[in-house]
């Protein structure tokens, strides 16, 4: 474990809010674009301690602890474990790309695109390492409103209806979370979520708490049936904002599983999993069938997502290490790809000016680099051995099978529909015709430079993910470790097995729980 | 008993502005000598309202009992004297230049708005029914008169018969339920109110007359079924005044609200019924908000469904939750003042703003777009802001009290209402502006930024402000 006064994740977060305050300073749309990129670059060095983390440990490291309003119990808490490690990761590397890709396509209030962009980075960055329910909070709903304006300011056409049904969508989900935290803060007599995770509540809590919360993560994720948000705001977004929409974003959902769900109520998420299981299994096969039914190629990596990220959800849900270790890396590696296959979208749309598949045929004579990137994203995202996809989807897929073998054969279709629609896709973009990309130019050195460090990433992550997976072992044993136990132990108290009324039984069954800790007086 | 009359700093400061505003208003203006420099007389006022602030800040930490135990010194009293000193302030120096007011009525304007602050500091300090009456009444009436004061229009005249037809009706009702009090309790003194029985069983009188005398102050504070002045008031109330009636009452009445429920127990009916009030009013305004084209009107909507968040406070009837009430309100007014602000700089003539005339003040005036958005952020309760902070105190007060679905339905609502505080920022940063520009002075920008970096700073950092709530709440119910 590393002890360390130097106070690596609150410049992470803080740095690009600071930036965002020299930025109305700096003249000319250059200049803008300059900074940020300087920025984006000065906080992956930033970055650059956490490879510090300790592969062995599988507690909290980089902790940063102070105190913010003392009578609430409300601390300044910062730490990460394996699971935010790559995730921050993820969210540090997306910023310059993200600058890159967006260097000719926003044209309109740059500098305003820019603040927007670095805020969303330090939120999602907030997210993943808050270790104080309110924290978290705080960066998961701070990260709404700039996420809103990227779509509703530099978005498409129809931009005002997807970024107020992402608004809206997201922020309903979260509303309930605010009511869990509120719960869990009571019966729990803290905010801190390591201690939080350590007390057992009662099943009938347990089991609305995890309703509560699963439902603001599962709208975030998004599962099935809350997922129509995801295409409208996807399609309308600018190439940034689908990459952090994307890549960043919807992790949270899943993250929220692994960090709230499973260690606060695990008996309640052992109660809940087929059910969670049979909606993502609903998610990987409808995900994976519209897309095959669709025109425009970011509504069809939209709903990839969908269906990528029910294998993440499935992962979470079956309880084994197998299982786990595959939604992380899911997780991971379907920012990466799908991040790089919303830049190329992106870039293409920077030529043809559309999106519809039809318009964008032929690329592969014209085009040859674009094309081999996109060739290396869509075997990526359908999962090719050697990939990075590859790893992922195996490992939920051994897992899946080593538990409940018939969901495996549910879910083998939508790996099949991966490869479908993604080569359907490439097919048609490649040799389709008939082709305006005549005229076209092909992938200039800046479009280069960000695909270029996505492509490494796929491929290595793809032949040799020993690494990544020695980072989220230990924290990953434990959160499993603590939830077999600790399930254990609520299950063993006779008279809870049914599902009970909502509050009252809160307090009568947890006596050590008394209300007057949590209330100052 | 000792009377000590630096105890009542705060109250003799606003005391002296009165008398000073009320020595100018009788000048008349000499021949040759025109309106205009009149009117650069008032320039004081808003100096002395922040040394007002300054002595208010100063005296939060003070205690005593005067006047015959009916005026009580306290943390309660002086938090919120505090509050009503920041938000005068900030009201007379957002109305200091005033578009529809002639320029000879300022003295008067500003004398009638600090008598009506006066009536307010004393309802904080009230702890006897009487006293209260009285001291409610000194704030509405010079209230009554200010509402109609915009220029020559009808709509002005209109609000002011409203709002005084209603706070007369509202006063008859609270004076209905003194007489009532005074029955069944024998006491008009809170202090031994406190040890009396609220039940139905215990005391019929008693609680029906507390009812109505809460009611008298549900009116103040526009609560769900007494609002239905608050949007036709601030529509046709100058968007200055409209700014003070928003805010600075609701101080008032949330300080008495909060004395008289500290006298009960959750689980009460009257705890009942307060629930039932604040979580109808939070659904109503609401929804009410949503279909709202002037932003006046959708701000009184939204002041409806402030008002039952902050029931969700009063009916936790805990240290705690009184705490929160009172934080909740002095960031409601504070973040409501915001919002107004941005208002007033934008109507230049002072005409009513409907949503479209945001239109593209990204901008025009980006600033004042930036001001605007953190104030509806905090109003609809989105960290990092300090509307977010009242609103998780307040939850986190009343849960496992007895209210839970209360608190369930706070937080539907917080999802309810951020549909129209955010067309505000949508209009403000999205849509385009067709045509028609504002001037702004560089004065307005500054003072809405250092609004908003308020709203921003108690939202990450609320221990300092609320430490005196949290005092306040803890002598009440220790």
């Amino acid at each position: 474990m590393i002890h360390s006064t130097w106070p690596t994740l609150t410049i992470l977060v803080f740095f690009p809010v600071a930036a965002c305050l020299v930025l109305p300073f700096i003249r000319g749309d250059r200049a803008v674009r300059v900074f940020a990129l300087a920025v984006g670059v000065v906080e992956l060095l930033c970055a650059l301690p956490l490879f510090g983390f300790d592969l062995s440990f599988s507690g909290y490291q980089f902790e940063e602890k102070a105190e913010w309003v003392r009578s609430w119990g409300l601390t300044y808490h910062l730490g990460m474990d394996g699971i935010s490690l790559l995730m921050v990761l993820l969210t540090v590397l997306l910023l310059p790309l993200c600058v890159l890709c967006s260097w000719t396509y926003i044209s309109k209030r740059v500098k305003e695109f820019h603040i927007s962009l670095m805020l969303m980075t330090s939120a999602c960055v907030g997210v993943f390492v808050a270790l104080d329910f309110v924290l978290f909070y705080i960066f998961w709903e701070a990260m709404l409103v700039p996420m809103f304006l990227l779509i509703a300011v530099w978005g498409g056409p129809e931009r005002r209806y997807a970024s107020l049904k992402f608004f809206l969508y997201t922020l309903a989900g979260s509303t309930l979370l605010l009511v869990a935290m509120v719960a869990f803060y009571i019966a729990g007599g803290t905010f801190s979520i390591p201690e939080l995770s350590t007390k057992t509540y009662p099943f009938g809590f347990q089991c609305w708490a995890f309703l509560a919360m699963a439902i603001a993560f599962a709208i975030k994720v998004p599962m099935f049936p809350f997922h129509t948000w995801l295409p409208a705001a996807h399609v309308e977004a600018p190439t940034a904002g689908s990459v952090m929409l994307a890549s960043v974003l919807l992790k949270m959902g899943a993250y929220g599983f692994l960090r709230f769900c499973l260690p606060l109520t695990p008996e309640a998420s052992l109660f809940f999993a087929p059910v969670m299981i049979a909606i993502s299994v609903a998610s990987i096969l409808y995900g994976g069938f519209v897309a095959l039914g669709q025109r425009d190629m970011k509504k069809l990596i939209a709903y990839s997502s969908v269906a990528h990220m029910g294998f993440v959800t499935l992962g979470i849900f079956l309880f084994s290490l197998r299982g786990l270790e595959g939604a992380l890396m899911v997780m991971l590696n379907h920012g990466i790809t799908t991040g790089a296959l919303f830049m190329l979208v992106g870039c293409i749309y920077e030529r043809s000016h559309s999106r519809e598949i039809a318009e964008n045929m032929g690329l592969g004579k014209y085009l040859p680099a674009y094309m081999g990137f996109f060739g290396l994203f869509a075997l990526s995202s359908l999962g090719f051995p050697g990939t990075n996809s590859f790893v992922g989807e195996l490992l939920v897929l051994i897992g899946v099978f080593a538990e409940k073998p018939w969901v495996g054969a549910a879910v083998i279709p939508g790996v099949l529909l991966g490869a479908a629609y993604m080569l359907r896709l490439g097919q048609k973009l490649a040799w389709g015709e008939p082709s305006r990309a005549k005229a076209w130019t092909d992938l200039n050195a800046r479009e280069w430079l960000y695909f270029a460090p996505l492509a490494v990433l796929v491929v290595y992550i793809g032949l040799a993910p020993g690494l990544t997976l020695r980072a989220i072992d230990p924290t990953l044993t434990r959160v499993l470790g603590e939830l077999r136990t600790r399930s254990v132990a609520v299950a063993s108290i006779p008279g809870n097995r049914p599902m009970p009324e909502l509050m009252p039984q809160t307090i009568a069954a947890r006596p050590e729980a008394d209300p007057t800790v949590a209330l100052p007086r | 008993m000792k009377f000590d009359i630096t105890l009542l700093l705060p109250e003799l400061v606003q005391l002296a502005i009165i008398l000073a505003l009320f020595l100018q208003s009788l000048a008349k203006p000499r021949p040759g000598e025109s309106g205009a420099v009149m009117a650069a007389d008032t320039r004081w006022v808003p100096l002395a309202a922040a040394a007002g602030l300054a002595l208010a800040a100063l005296s939060l930490g003070a205690s005593g009992r005067l006047f015959w135990e009916v005026y009580q010194i306290d943390g309660l009293s002086q938090f919120f004297k505090f509050a009503v000193a920041a938000g005068f302030a900030i009201a007379v120096l957002n109305a200091s230049k005033q578009p529809t007011l002639a320029p000879d009525k300022r003295a008067d304007y500003f004398m009638l708005l600090a008598l009506s602050a006066f009536g307010l500091m004393l309802l904080s300090s009230a702890v006897e029914l009487i006293t209260i009456y009285l001291a409610l009444e000194i704030s509405s009436y010079s209230l009554y008169a200010l509402i109609p004061l915009r220029g020559k229009d009808p709509r002005a005249a209109e609000a002011g018969i409203k709002y005084i037809l209603f706070g007369a009706a509202a006063t008859a009702l609270a004076l209905f339920g003194l007489a009532y009090i005074l029955a069944g309790q024998h006491s008009s003194y809170i202090a031994v109110l406190t040890g009396k029985s609220w039940s139905w069983a215990g005391s019929p009188l008693g609680l029906v007359g507390l009812t109505l005398f809460m009611g008298g102050f549900f009116y103040k504070l526009a609560l769900f079924p007494f609002h239905f002045w608050a949007p036709d008031v601030y529509d046709g109330a100058s968007n200055e005044t409209a700014a003070y009636a928003a805010t600075l009452p609701k101080l008032g009445a949330v300080v008495i609200l909060i004395r008289l429920a500290a006298m009960l127990q959750p689980g009460l009916q009257v705890t009942t019924v307060l629930a039932v009030l604040g979580a109808a009013s939070m659904t109503f305004g609401n929804l009410a908000a949503l279909t709202q084209q002037d932003i006046k009107r959708m701000l009184g909507y939204s002041s409806v469904a402030h008002a039952g968040y902050i029931m969700v406070g009063l009916v936790a009837v805990s240290a705690g939750g009184l705490a929160a009430a009172g934080f909740y309100s002095l960031v409601y007014v504070l973040m409501n003042l915001t919002c107004f602000w941005v208002i007033c700089r934008l109507s230049g003539d002072g005409r009513n703003l409907k949503l479209n005339d945001l239109n593209g003040l990204y901008r025009q005036e980006p600033w004042l777009a930036f001001v605007l958005a953190v104030a509806a952020l905090s109003l609809v309760g989105l960290p990092p802001t300090a509307g977010f902070m009242g609103k998780l105190f307040l939850l986190s007060a009343a849960w496992n009290r007895g209210y839970d679905w209360l608190v369930i339905v706070a937080a539907v609502n917080t999802a309810i209402s951020i549909y129209y505080y955010l067309n505000l920022i949508r209009h403000a940063y999205t849509v385009e502006a067709e045509g028609g520009s504002v001037v702004v002075r560089a004065g307005g920008r500054f003072w809405g930024g250092v609004l908003a970096a308020l709203l921003l700073i108690l939202g990450a950092l609320p221990a300092p402000v609320f430490k005196w709530a949290e005092a306040a709440g803890k002598q009440l119910m220790p």
